[in-house]
């Protein structure tokens, strides 16, 4: 390994040139502290601005892991109604928490004070706080296994939509109203079934369930689907018509790679692009995807963004690990060499487009993904509907 | 030449150490200076209770482990060859599924 220079980087921020640097982002780039966050914040609204698919007044449900990248983004969307800002983000969210401590091999007492640290979280926002426990996904309607009809008659134009919004609060303040663009709503758990974890028969269900997948592989994508499942279909029972999901840049590099080897290098545009639409009636966005884990680390290091941490699903002794896990590790420790390495992957990634998901009105959808049977393909197709196969 | 300091440990490194986030320590006197190479050497030897290829690699840290040494990045101070000072904090977050 080769020496490292005493100095590796200038120790001013490029940006601003005159505080000193605090840290080092993108390729060298050295940021102080202040201008790092309106970069951060920047992104945010830019990723946000340049899609246009989220509508004033729409209801986003954030899914909150506790995780740094959910919790960044959360923090984000804090800010970014907060009636001060110069522009302001003007939809109406709520989090959904998703409790998997028992397969994830939390006790109930862990699992209990994981949900109080998130309940806590969520309070300190005003946010409407939804739970689901991982276990509620034996309770879901069959109807998760489709898509949604898009909501109803083509509304407004975004443009026109956003007019219409700004005057209409504009007549509710003159007329002495308090700002309903988004109010702070006093929280309990009324929408949620409350810190009570299932019962323990359930979640013996639910951990057979997850035994009879043979690989950890197959137990994450598991994992990932019915985490999916609960919080879209608590977006659609809660009339939240957006999901917001924390998956970052790195995140994203490592799902698109993993999910070729995993044979859906159909729908890699559709798993991380920044616009999921499988669902038909609730959207997934993903605006984190744009941000390095590095970035978000010291984001909420430097402004004090409350995380909690949550134990993965774990190898049992002399297991393999996951396709995940071991993509995670080639792609973090390329990129150490390598800087720009899941940058080009996120890039390449954005060339992709979504439409071999879409399909065409003939082509039927697999149950599972909800995403167009690839079964043009002949035998290269690896990516199977679940009606196929016996 | 010993080194009163602080290190702590977030994003999951913590489990790594037994669950504590927190170490104040003072590292013994010692004929060089200390520096960031010995001390993630030190830490290997002293405090690393379990599975020491989750926190280390080689003679630094695993890929995906962040440094800040007071609060500011590593990168900026020299990494492994920055010279520890008396109070210095070193703070180390796994970035490692995480989100």
């Amino acid at each position: 390994p080769e020496l490292t220079p005493l100095l590796s980087s200038p120790r001013i921020c490029m940006k601003c040139k005159e505080s000193p640097a605090a840290l080092v982002i993108r390729l060298k780039d050295p940021f102080c502290r202040s201008c790092f966050r309106e970069y951060f914040v920047h992104k945010f609204r830019a990723v946000l601005g340049k899609n246009r698919v989220i509508f004033p007044g729409e209801k986003v449900l954030l899914a909150l892991s506790g995780g740094p990248a959910s919790s960044a983004m959360l923090r984000q969307v804090q800010e970014g109604l907060r009636r001060e800002t110069a522009k302001k983000l003007r939809f109406i969210p709520g989090i959904i928490f998703v409790d998997e401590g028992a397969v994830c091999g939390q006790s109930a007492e862990q699992r209990e004070q994981s949900l109080a640290a998130m309940e806590a979280i969520a309070q300190a926002t005003g946010f409407p706080f939804h739970v689901a426990h991982l276990e509620q996904a034996f309770e879901l309607p069959s109807s998760i296994l489709r898509r949604g009809a898009r909501g109803s008659a083509a509304g407004p134009g975004y443009k026109a939509a956003v007019q219409g919004f700004i005057q209409q609060q504009q007549r509710q303040e003159a007329a002495g109203g308090d700002g309903a663009a988004c109010p702070a709503r006093p929280r309990g758990p009324d929408t949620a079934p409350g810190s009570r974890l299932p019962d323990a028969a359930l979640t013996q269900q639910l951990l057979r369930f997850f035994e009879a997948a043979e690989t950890l592989t197959a137990k994450e994508e598991m994992l990932q689907m019915l985490r999916t499942h609960l919080i879209v279909h608590t977006a659609r029972t809660q009339g939240y018509s957006k999901v917001m999901m924390g998956d970052c840049c790195t995140r994203v590099a490592v799902k698109l790679f993993t999910n070729l080897a995993l044979g859906r290098g159909a729908f890699l545009a559709m798993d991380t692009g920044f616009l999921d639409t499988r669902h038909g009636d609730v959207a997934v966005v993903r605006p984190m995807r744009d941000y390095m884990a590095k970035e978000i680390a010291f984001y909420n290091h430097f402004f004090g963004v409350p995380t909690i941490t949550t134990p993965a699903l774990r190898p049992k002794r002399r297991e393999k690990p996951s396709i995940h896990h071991v993509t995670e590790k080639f792609l973090v420790e390329l990129q150490v060499d390598f800087p720009s390495t899941i940058s080009t992957v996120y890039r390449t990634g954005e060339k992709l487009s979504p439409a071999p998901a879409e399909g065409t009105s003939e082509s039927e959808l697999c149950l599972l993904c909800l995403c167009a049977l690839d079964t043009l393909t002949g035998e290269w197709a690896l990516h199977r509907g679940c009606t196929r196969v016996t | 030449n010993s080194v009163p300091c602080s290190f702590r440990f977030r994003g999951g490194a913590e489990l790594l150490f037994d669950g504590v986030k927190k170490h104040q320590v003072t590292l013994p006197c010692q004929p060089e200076p200390w520096d960031i190479r010995k001390l993630l050497k030190w830490i290997k030897q002293n405090l690393l209770k379990e599975r020491q290829e989750l926190f280390m690699e080689g003679e630094s840290v695993r890929p995906g482990i962040l440094v800040l040494i007071n609060d500011a990045d590593w990168e900026l101070m020299g990494e492994l060859d920055y010279k520890l000072q008396d109070q210095d904090n070193v703070l180390f977050i796994s970035t490692l599924h995480g989100g």
